[in-house]
């Protein structure tokens, strides 16, 4: 299949792609006779192109531990769209009309306050693009070699513009007492998700989100309303939002206590470890590709910390032995994925290839030793190791034992 | 806290002797709930107790709220099934195979109260009255040796619960890789 621009699938040789194109029914503009056929008229909303098959994978489809992971290895600069940003929820996606939503923001305040979907949309907004990753993301990576895919190994991480007002504003509307310290923010699913916040950082950049790139935030996000805690782990930002309690210290939510807290080999458990430390990972070539000849390839990927920004990747083709920067490509947003590229001729030999990010407060991304070394084995979140793909011979990429 | 120092209303800002009026940033939208809109916004509840509703529960009573209600998923005696295990595992978190449950895991009991509250039982969140979740928390915690079987759970008593992993947390010391 010859296209203009080199598509994913000519990169990755993926078997039975060109077949499957070739003889798709949505393949009838490809006419060789003079008189030729015309194109669809316009749709109310526009849909992928038939040839692509881009999509989420999940592993539980019940509502009992519902999660999906983001296709990494598709996307092209920072964006996930919409459709495919990856989903967890506990107690499944709600449908929620927002004509009759309400958040309400009580506890420690002058006055409490209802908002309406209207009233909030109504107030300063702001737009901005952050990534969201479940802290959980990466947990088979604390094997050697991981997950044999991008998908399966990162992709309980996305990056969206997101819109919406800041909380600080918020907070401001309804006044907050001087003996508060943390608020409580809780969703409208079924199981009234409840994650605790401390105030100094609910005054920072902390929104109240109510768009996603550049439409309303999805369902599976959190529709109408979510919270949006920049660079901290998924799960505190509550999606679905109906109420905000400010309170004197945290509720010590299941989500806070049972879950999301990291086992020490001493027996104690670290809690509130909110932020996502600096990671990055190689998305082209990455597990279950293959290079269907030697030559010129883009090593590609994305970086991100919950810290700040990317102020540097560095890329290896040789396992770790040499590393070389990689070039930054398009805009390096605070919290947001950001897109790193580098220029790298195959010579059909055996590499081991890996990426490794550094942000803007200094922080280097470990390996997995070096995270095993410091926290042990029994902790489950927040595994941002260096990834290694191994590229064999046969063009095959696998995961591999850094 | 740096907003909240732009109240009152106006402030006066003398900036190279040029005198600025600041308006609070306000904008007076949202609407203020009634007591009765309040109260059914819903609540949360507090390791100190705030928030615990009125009523009671015992071991015994808990029992039957239990194998009604949770059995089916959390096994006979919470040993754990489809679900989670509520129970066992002391001494077990610097093992290398750590078991997670409420007994060997859960720093507050007020915690079990509000997630009950909240999520459970899954297929029906909301069905329990607060009787049958102060009683299945007192079961619960009986089951793991954290009360005894004549235990009485309230909003007095839940709080003073001390649970055996109450000393297990500490904050985050990250980053912690070099």
């Amino acid at each position: 299949m010859s296209k203009q621009r080199p598509s994913r699938r000519a990169f990755l040789g993926l078997a039975g792609a060109a077949a499957a194109s070739s003889l798709h029914p949505a393949a009838r503009a490809q006419t060789t006779g003079e008189i030729r056929d015309l194109g669809d008229t316009p749709s109310d909303y526009g849909r992928p192109s038939p040839f692509e098959d881009s999509k989420r994978w999940s592993r539980a489809p019940d509502a009992t531990a519902s999660s999906s992971n983001t296709p990494l290895a598709d996307l092209e600069g920072i964006v996930t769209p919409s459709g495919l940003h990856f989903e967890r929820h506990h107690t499944g996606v709600p449908a929620i009309d927002p004509d009759t939503h309400r958040l309400t923001i009580h506890g420690l305040v002058d006055r409490p306050l209802v908002f309406t979907m209207d009233d909030l949309v109504r107030m300063s907004s702001v737009s901005r693009f952050h990534f969201i990753e479940c802290s959980g993301n990466s947990a088979r990576e604390w094997s050697p070699a991981g997950a044999p895919n991008v998908q399966l190994s990162h992709g309980l991480a996305s990056c969206s513009e997101w819109t919406g007002v800041l909380l600080a504003d918020l907070l401001d509307e309804v006044g907050v007492k001087a003996d508060a310290s943390w608020i409580v923010a809780e969703g409208a699913d079924a199981g009234l998700m409840s994650r605790s916040v401390p105030l100094e950082r609910a005054l920072d950049d902390v929104m109240i989100a109510y768009g996603q790139n550049g439409e309303a935030v999805r369902p599976e996000q959190g529709y109408p309303l979510r919270l949006l805690v920049p660079g901290c782990e998924g799960s505190i930002s509550v999606k679905w939002l109906r109420r905000i309690e400010v309170a004197h210290m945290p509720s010590m939510a299941r989500d806070e206590t049972s879950k999301y807290t990291d086992l020490l080999p001493d027996g104690k458990a670290r809690q509130f470890t909110l932020v996502m430390d600096a990671k990055s990972v190689i998305t082209r070539p990455s597990g279950e590709q293959k290079l269907d000849r030697p030559g010129f390839f883009e090593i590609r990927g994305l970086a991100w910390s919950g810290r700040g920004t990317i102020s540097r990747v560095e890329v290896s083709t040789d396992g770790g032995r040499s590393w070389t920067d990689a070039e930054i490509e398009g805009p390096r947003h605070a919290k947001a994925f950001t897109r790193f590229r580098s220029p790298w001729r195959w010579d059909g030999g055996r590499h081991l290839l890996m990426s490794r990010a550094t942000d803007d407060t200094g922080y280097v991304q470990p390996t997995l030793a070096a995270l095993l070394e410091a926290r042990g084995r029994s902790t489950i979140y927040h595994n941002n190791r260096i990834k290694a793909w191994e590229v064999r011979e046969s063009g095959e990429v696998t995961n591999a034992e850094a | 806290m740096p907003r909240r120092s732009w109240r009152p209303t106006f402030a006066l800002l003398f900036v190279s002797g040029v005198v600025f009026a600041a308006e609070s940033e306000r904008t007076g939208l949202g609407s203020e709930p009634t007591a009765e809109e309040l109260g059914a916004a819903g609540y949360t509840v507090f390791p100190d107790g705030k928030g615990l509703p009125a009523g009671s529960g015992t071991v015994s009573e808990g029992r039957a709220v239990y194998q009604q209600f949770c059995a089916a998923c959390h096994g006979k005696n919470a040993e754990g099934d489809e679900a989670a295990a509520l129970v066992g595992g002391r001494d077990s978190l610097t093992s290398g195979r750590p078991r997670k449950t409420v007994e060997s895991y859960w720093p507050y009991a007020t915690t079990l109260w509000d997630y009950i509250r909240r999520s459970m039982p899954y297929e029906s969140p909301g069905s329990l009255n607060d009787d049958e979740i102060y009683a299945v928390v007192a079961h619960l915690l009986h089951l793991g040796g954290v009360v005894g079987e004549d235990a009485v759970l309230d909003q007095e008593s839940l709080p003073r619960v001390e649970m055996p992993n109450r000393e297990g947390f500490v904050s985050d010391d990250r980053p912690d890789t070099d």
